[in-house]
């Protein structure tokens, strides 16, 4: 492709979609590292899916975190101790903010710019195309390499639920209030970590409550011993313990502090712990003893303005909250170029690296079963290796990525879980940091 | 398995949150320097920055914080306050860190991506100090307390009502590990900083920690251990800012 005079030249800068947790992580290691960045950002402030101001941001008032302090911070940026094992959403905004000030990252932002497409052009260069969030001219500039970090989490799965409902039918990421549940007849359709905290939120606020899902999960406590659960579990990884061991261990502590959950009507899990992603949840059970929570199985369709149930059963609730997840969603990129499938998912090497496009990774597509922003971290120290790797030494990047691009995701990951949309991307946080190390060790700096 | 990506011992056990003392000397408005964080062994607190060199940064345009180290704190404990503190900074700080408070720094500098880093007369040698100071280093020599005198800390130079001052205010504990340079995350510049006549830091352990982070130590004979309270306390602050100055200029 010729030079053409309207495309601007950004030589050896790397160009950064998006400025949520793993866009700034980016950002910052790919400085840190020698590169000049361009991050573009269509909202007009940091914190992705964090910041609740912003239109696609799903969470809500009362949304905490899910894995505990030490093992959701960036590990080069602690929180600050003096916060709660479990910090609310609001605390996570504002550590963003602060990593963004304390690192200068915003001035590589170009917030209200929106990537409308990404065009290789050869020798590992890219044309971004970028416009005004909501219009406006469009402009390109040619970059030596482009790290997707657009989130995983704003564009909602909606499930196709056939026939007409006279109530009300939100997605989860439309729930921001307690106001909205008050008095009303709630069914929430899910059972995931939103699913699950929804209906507590249900419980707490509405007056009738349904919880509908599909299949039987293990509801882990937050607290197991006076700790936080998963640096409970840490501890097991740690000991090494096998995996049988530690799904025993599983139940035989689950079996002690939440007991049976078949007994209120929920169908017992078809998998064995650890086999799906990680539901955290220790007042769901409380609210199913109190009968504040009605577990119902699978919806199957509206039928005279109700709400038909597998099991033949008809409810009328008048608000239907569909916590079904999110699809990832890459609109400025050809299919061909991140390898997805049919359904529109990437295969990359270690969930990362785009196969056939040494100058394409993307940051933060994972499910894992702690935070994500150490793995985001991690994953962006790799690329900005990796990126600097290919441009000092061509000769030892080319035998790294012929010995890293073919190795499928079986080779690093033993993970076996069950087989579901929503699973595609899990991975368990230790094996996942022991293949980034590795990946690391090979591209460390020739002594 | 690497410790640098596998953190359990953070993940199953995180170091307990203390309150910390940081004594501060501000620079009016939002100047350009970064932010200094002075971080001494657990001999001294933040108050021994503050005599001298806080104030003297922060009039050379660098914020400039100092952190009393936690009580019976390990070396873990007191590389978590490190970074605890150097994260709660508005901007990306420098550390420089007093002989074992230098030990803490040459660890935090593998956690926290410090601007850049000053080890000043690093990690004293317990050998060092017995040779000098037999009866109040014995203890030491078998885990226990240690003491030092008013010849090892500070020059003739001083006052010795001055300096009987300083060491009224010194609390003593056991000396922390060895200095043991870990791989420092964002590949910040190290400078290492002593005196040839410090009783503790022998010379030859000084040129030894330099050569490990690919330099050779600023020197500034005459001066005692305590280089940031000994007479002539401004040439070594005014060489570290100095280099600084010339090290943030320098494209990275």
């Amino acid at each position: 492709m010729h030079d053409t005079p309207d495309i601007a030249d950004r030589r050896d800068a790397v160009c950064v979609i998006g400025a949520g947790a793993s866009g700034l992580a980016a950002i910052k290691n790919l400085r840190e590292h020698g590169f000049a960045v361009d991050c573009y950002e269509r909202e007009t402030s940091v914190g992705g899916a964090w910041n609740w101001r912003h239109d696609r941001s799903p969470v809500y008032s009362a949304t905490h975190l899910i894995s505990s302090r030490p093992l959701t911070e960036f590990p080069d940026f602690p929180m600050p101790d003096s916060w709660p094992d479990y910090p609310h959403h609001t605390q996570l905004l504002s550590y963003l903010e602060r990593y963004a000030k304390h690192f200068g990252l915003t001035e590589a932002i170009w917030f209200g710019t929106e990537v409308v497409s990404c065009v290789p052009v050869g020798d590992g260069r890219w044309d971004v195309t970028t416009q005004s969030t909501g219009g406006g001219s469009s402009r390109v500039q040619r970059y030596a390499a482009v790290v997707v970090a657009n989130g995983h989490n704003w564009a909602p799965a909606q499930p196709e639920i056939p026939g007409d409902f006279v109530g009300e039918v939100i997605h989860s990421a439309q729930y921001k209030d307690a106001a909205q549940l008050r008095n009303r007849k709630v069914l929430v359709i899910g059972g995931g970590n939103t699913g699950c905290d929804l209906a507590v939120e249900a419980a707490q606020q509405a007056g009738m409550v349904w919880h509908s899902t599909r299949r039987g999960y293990w509801y882990a406590p937050k607290y197991l011993f006076g700790r936080p659960a998963d640096q409970v579990n840490a501890r097991l990884l740690r000991w090494r313990l096998p995996l049988r061991l530690r799904q025993w261990l599983y139940r035989r502590s689950l079996a002690m502090t939440t007991g049976d959950l078949t007994r209120y009507g929920l169908p017992a899990p078809d998998h064995r712990p650890y086999e799906s992603h990680p539901i955290v949840n220790s007042q769901l059970p409380y609210y199913l003893g109190h009968g504040r929570i009605k577990p119902v199985p699978d919806v199957t369709r509206y039928a005279d303005g109700k709400v038909e149930l597998a099991d033949g059963r008809r409810i009328d609730p008048d608000l239907v909250i569909t916590a079904t997840g999110y699809r990832p969603l890459f609109e400025f990129l050809a299919p061909e170029l991140l390898d997805s499938d049919p359904d529109g998912r990437p295969d990359l090497h270690l969930h990362a690296f785009a196969r056939k496009h040494p100058t394409l990774a993307m940051v933060g597509l994972l499910q894992p079963d702690a935070g994500l922003l150490p793995l985001a971290h991690w994953q962006s120290v790799a690329v900005a290796r990796w990126l600097r790797l290919r441009r000092d030494d061509p000769v030892r990047a080319a035998a790294v990525q012929q010995k890293e691009s073919a190795r499928p995701v079986r080779g690093w990951s033993r993970r076996q879980v069950v087989p579901t949309r929503r699973h595609w991307f899990e991975v368990d946080h230790i094996d996942y940091l022991k293949a980034v190390d590795g990946l690391l060790r090979e591209m460390e700096p020739a002594k | 398995m690497s410790e640098r990506l596998l953190r359990f011992d953070d993940w199953t056990s995180p170091v307990p949150p203390v309150e910390r003392e940081v004594v501060s000397r501000l620079v009016e408005g939002e100047g350009d320097q970064p932010p200094l964080l002075f971080v001494c062994g657990p001999r001294h607190g933040a108050w021994a920055f503050a005599e001298r060199w806080l104030g003297h940064a922060a009039q050379r345009g660098f914020p400039a914080y100092a952190l009393t180290p936690r009580e019976k704190g390990d070396l873990r404990a007191h590389v978590h306050d490190v970074v605890q503190v150097a994260a709660s900074l508005p901007r990306q700080a420098v550390l420089i860190g007093h002989g074992e408070g230098a030990t803490v720094v040459a660890q935090a500098l593998g956690r926290y991506p410090a601007r850049a880093a000053v080890l000043v007369a690093p990690a004293p040698s317990r050998w060092a100090a017995f040779k000098t100071n037999p009866l109040g280093t014995l203890p030491a020599l078998f885990a226990g307390r240690w003491r030092l005198n008013r010849r090892q800390l500070f020059s003739s130079a001083l006052p010795a009502d001055e300096a009987d001052a300083f060491l009224q205010r010194m609390t003593f504990h056991r000396p922390a590990n060895r200095i043991s340079p870990v791989r420092a995350v964002g590949d910040p510049p190290v400078l290492v900083v002593g005196s040839p006549d410090d009783p503790v830091v022998p010379r030859p352990a000084l040129d030894r920690t330099a050569t490990a982070y690919g330099g050779a130590p600023l020197l500034f004979p005459g001066m005692g251990h305590d280089l940031m309270l000994d007479a002539g306390w401004a040439e070594p602050i005014d060489a570290i800012l100095d280099w600084l100055t010339k090290e943030l200029s320098a494209p990275r």
